[in-house]
């Protein structure tokens, strides 16, 4: 065998595998009179094509792998709408006590009271701070909170007698999720032009709003990192065609313990765990979502839902207007109890004080960094700011692909690049209020320094990164022939005969 | 909290801003919408005072002797699984979009994705999607689209947690026709599926094991799908094919799964992980994240998000689905607990379940008044009949002894009203087992 392979840090688990290696171990009861009495043809006749490695093999393998990976905890990441703030160490502690993670979905209400409880408690809180009157916890992610508020109102036109509003209005400054979700419900979409400065055009959302609109669909502050102004005027004439509004609360941390989206008019929101509840990202999820809802659309959250009867904690499934269910048991607990213990970690005046903060933060970037990198909304942002490259930089042809690729060379994650779609070469910022103001001139500095480049050796940033353990990668030719898993053969030509892993039979 | 800036340099920062206070910044929005009043604590909880609050709440959760399955099974997490998913560096990651810096992330998604392949023996499987169920509803969909047709045949023997989800990712449409398929003694009814079966059928979906633990004969339903021209969609338990036959060796289309299975814990239902596979010639209708290797402007191997054409963040109202997650961290709880077992400890894991259910039905069937429901070949769970609804001996064994002894069965299927469904996995001892009949016994 090569003996490279075991220090090759982008060798496979299977290329470093030796036949009858082994780490766990598993007894079953031994009991003379049992047998695997399965039938021949049911049985599986190949073993599977795994690694057979040592813990150590394996502890060494993907502990390497982690270091080859950019995250929270060891880089900046200034990704816009993502909202990359830190996330607190004991949330993971708790998240695995004994009590939590060996509880059964089907357990009796009885063994569940501590989950029921935190589950009835996240809610309450939740419905305060966005002036919500009803929530379900019950999504896995924003995406599927999007869904299932969808849904909801859909049910609601349908028990309403007017079906026939079948149209959902995104402004064209929206995530990709909005429109893609529209969809599947098989609404119709109908985009609205945002102005120049990033509002939503009212004159435009007059045009397009009639008796067939079911929701609006807003991002409030917007993805260019604005309020809407006109908030007010925008949910009356929502409201005045028969429509109701969702906000998608992607943004939330701008306006936490600030601002009560109920207070304007939203009928429906999401929230994302993972971004303003600080629940860890975990390289793309799990996250958790949720819906809050006004009053008129509570009996359609989905079920089950927790209900406190005479001090005891209890889920209740028999809600006949309900849209269903939409996961197969409750949620993604196990986050939720994260962002919950968050919650409780705050107070009215502490959240508050972390939109705040988050908003000074982006505005700071924004002022340090405007002067080359010019920002697309005259205004003071709120959580995040999106910014574009100047001409120094374009007449060069160095792009906001490049310089998100430069940032890694510093030591820095990208921002989000090319998002939202109507900003050209879109450069969007959402530092978080957890970071340092050291970290963010260091972060200054390296813009700065990329400019300079870019001005001056064009070349260096268009050809980065250069320090990391790859360059640039094909991404045309995987997705023309993509290899997206391993394959028998190809791994003994790489090898050659040294790890010869035919299928084999299973033995018996 | 958790706010790094300092009173000084929050001052710092708005004077270099050019505002002489914070509320300058949002002078714009509405004045009656700031500082909205609301009802939460006060006094926020310090770190200890946090953690003792969840160990009191994780407390008020009753510790018992676990033998219900029904979908969700208990597991032994291997402790090298917990620390390496503990590390800040995959846990605090964002999604790897720039691939470049997430070599090691989008790696351990690429080998997520072979050892999925491996074990369910098909040709594609993405990054994942939020748990089995979704994973369904995500299948029956793509099955939708590829046929253009409607109509949808599911067994009653389906889990019933899957059937509704299913139905409301069809945004409970009329559009849609879902037939049942009728069981006979705990495995699908071939006449009746002969019957509701025609070239109208986009999809026909069967569950191996199936609710009640049945072994079904996969192979003959999916001939069936196929010879009317309609896609055939598996659903199954992880663990259970390091034993039995896997869905690319009946010809599956696609072949969805709960992820939990493979070492991850029961969290009251999540986060868990979705599986999702397919026939290559399905990959563009398949929803979510799927990783590729390819190689650097210098020819080294490297690795990359693909086909991202099919997803919404591009192609927004005309993507395969709205997914925008997957599970990652539960995928790469899923890669590691897969390498450190191999072929041979998946294999041994998967006996102990066997083995484990077999002694507890041996057990039980010894039991007066206990009998067999089903006579089918099983893998970790059977059903069995109590004289009576077996729901307050549930509730009364739970009290007394902390043991759970399985899922009674009428809420679910009203006609089975004495039915109770157990399950014993590799985490259960010849002793758990004894004091589970010694319970039964003295309480029938």
């Amino acid at each position: 065998m090569n003996q490279n392979i075991m220090q090759d840090d982008s060798a496979l688990g299977i290329e470093k595998s030796i036949e009858g290696r082994r780490a766990i171990r598993f007894n079953k009861i031994e009991d003379d009179s049992l047998s695997l009495d399965i039938p021949n043809n049911l049985l599986r006749k190949t073993k599977p094509y795994l690694p057979q490695l040592s813990e150590l093999d394996a502890v060494r393998h993907f502990t390497r792998l982690s270091r080859r990976s950019f995250s929270l905890d060891t880089h900046f990441y200034p990704l816009g709408s993502c909202t990359m703030k830190y996330n607190p160490k004991i949330n993971e502690d708790i998240s695995m006590f004994e009590g939590f993670a060996n509880l059964h979905p089907l357990a009796m209400d009885s063994c569940a009271q501590g989950t029921l409880e935190m589950l009835y408690d996240a809610e309450k809180i939740l419905c305060e701070i966005c002036g919500m009157d009803a929530m379900t916890l019950q999504p896995a992610a924003g995406a599927h909170s999007e869904f299932t508020g969808a849904l909801v109102a859909k049910a609601y036109f349908e028990k309403k007698g007017e079906s026939q509003r079948t149209e959902i209005i995104v402004p064209d400054s929206a995530h990709g999720t909005n429109p893609a979700t529209a969809v599947m419900l098989g609404f119709k979409t109908v985009n609205i032009k945002s102005t120049s400065d990033g509002q939503i055009d009212l004159e435009a959302l007059k045009a397009a709003i009639s008796d067939k609109t079911a929701i609006l669909m807003l991002t409030v502050p917007n993805t260019l990192g604005i309020f809407e102004f006109n908030i007010e005027e925008i949910t009356r004439i929502a409201h005045e065609a028969g429509a109701l509004v969702y906000m998608d609360g992607a943004n939330f941390n701008a306006l936490m313990g600030i601002i009560k989206p109920g207070k304007f008019g939203i009928d429906i929101m999401h929230l994302n765990m993972h971004k303003t509840f600080s629940t860890p990202h975990g390289g793309g999820g799990p996250g958790a979502g949720s819906i809050g809802v006004n009053k008129l659309l509570e009996e359609f959250l989905p079920y089950p839902r927790v209900i406190k009867e005479n001090n005891e904690f209890k889920i209740k499934t028999d809600y006949p207007n309900s849209i269903g269910k939409i996961k197969a048991y409750f949620g993604n607990v196990g986050v939720l109890l994260k962002a919950y213990a968050y919650l409780l970690m705050h107070s009215k005046e502490t959240l508050g004080e972390t939109a705040r903060n988050a908003i000074i933060n982006a505005n700071y970037l924004l002022k340090k960094l405007k002067k080359n990198y010019p920002a697309y909304c005259e205004d003071y942002c709120m959580h995040e700011c999106v910014l574009t490259p100047s001409k120094e930089l374009t007449s060069n042809k160095v792009k906001t692909l490049d310089i998100g690729k430069r940032l890694l060379d510093y030591g820095f994650h990208a921002p989000t690049v090319y998002f939202p779609l109507i900003v050209h070469e879109a450069i969007m910022i959402e530092p978080t209020e957890t970071e340092s103001k050291e970290t963010m001139d260091l972060f200054v500095e390296a813009m700065e320094k990329i400019f300079e480049e870019g001005k001056t050796n064009p070349e260096i940033v268009k050809a980065a990164p250069h320090s990391l353990s790859v360059k640039r990668l094909d991404e045309v030719a995987a997705a023309r022939k993509p290899n997206i898993k391993w394959d028998i053969s190809d791994t003994a030509k790489q090898l050659g005969s040294a790890t010869e892993t035919k299928k084999e039979e299973c033995a018996k | 909290m958790f706010i790094s800036n300092t009173k000084k340099q929050q001052d710092e920062m708005l004077k270099e801003i050019g505002v002489s206070s914070f509320e300058e910044l949002i002078k714009k929005i509405p004045a009656k919408y700031l500082n909205s009043d609301f009802n939460i604590s006060e006094k926020p909880l310090t770190e200890v005072e946090a953690h003792r609050k969840f160990s009191e709440l994780s407390a008020k959760n009753q510790k018992v002797l676990n033998f219900v399955g029904a979908g969700a099974y208990e597991r032994y997490t291997p402790s090298a699984v917990k620390h390496i998913a503990e590390r800040g560096e995959f846990l605090t990651a964002y999604t790897p979009y720039q691939a470049e810096a997430s070599q090691g992330l989008l790696q351990t998604i690429y080998e997520y994705q072979s050892q999925i392949c491996a074990l369910f023996d098909m040709e594609v499987s993405n990054a994942s999607v939020y748990d089995g169920a979704s994973a369904l509803g995500e299948a029956v969909r793509a099955c939708a689209r590829i046929t253009s047709k409607k109509k949808i045949l599911y067994p009653k023997s389906l889990n019933p947690q899957y059937l509704t989800t299913l139905k409301t990712y069809f945004g409970n449409s009329s559009e849609y026709t879902f037939e049942a398929i009728e069981h006979s003694g705990g495995k699908i009814d071939i006449a009746s599926l002969k019957n509701k079966l025609d070239e109208n059928t986009a999809c026909v979906i069967a569950q191996s094991p199936n609710f009640f633990g049945t072994l079904e004969d996969m192979r003959e339903i999916s001939d069936l799908a196929h010879e009317k021209g309609a896609l055939f969609t598996a659903v199954t338990d992880p663990m259970s094919l390091a034993l039995v036959n896997p869905p690319g060796s009946y010809n599956a289309d696609f072949a969805v799964a709960e992820g939990q299975s493979l070492g991850l814990p029961l969290n009251y239902g999540g986060p868990y992980l979705g599986i999702f596979t397919c026939k290559k010639a399905h990959i563009r209708q398949m929803p979510g994240r799927l990783v590729s290797m390819t190689t650097d402007t210098e020819g080294k191997r490297g690795f990359v998000l693909t086909l991202q054409a099919r997803e919404q963040h591009i192609r927004r109202d005309k993507a395969a689905s709205n997914i925008c997650s997957n599970e990652a961290l539960c995928a790469l709880m899923a890669t590691i607990y897969m390498t450190l077992l191999g072929p041979e400890g998946m294999k041994e894991a998967a006996e102990a379940n066997a083995f484990n259910t077999r002694y507890a039905l041996k057990e039980l069937l010894a039991i007066d008044g206990i009998t067999l429901k089903f006579d089918n070949p099983f893998f970790n769970e059977f059903v069995v009949d109590f004289p009576n609804h077996p729901c307050e001996l549930r509730k009364k064994i739970i009290k007394e002894d902390g043991i759970d002894i399985g899922l009674p069965l009428k809420k679910l299927y009203p006609d089975m009203e004495n039915s109770l469904l157990v399950c014993a996995t590799e985490t259960k001892t010849k002793e758990d087992i004894d004091k589970l009949t010694a319970a039964l016994r003295r309480n029938l």
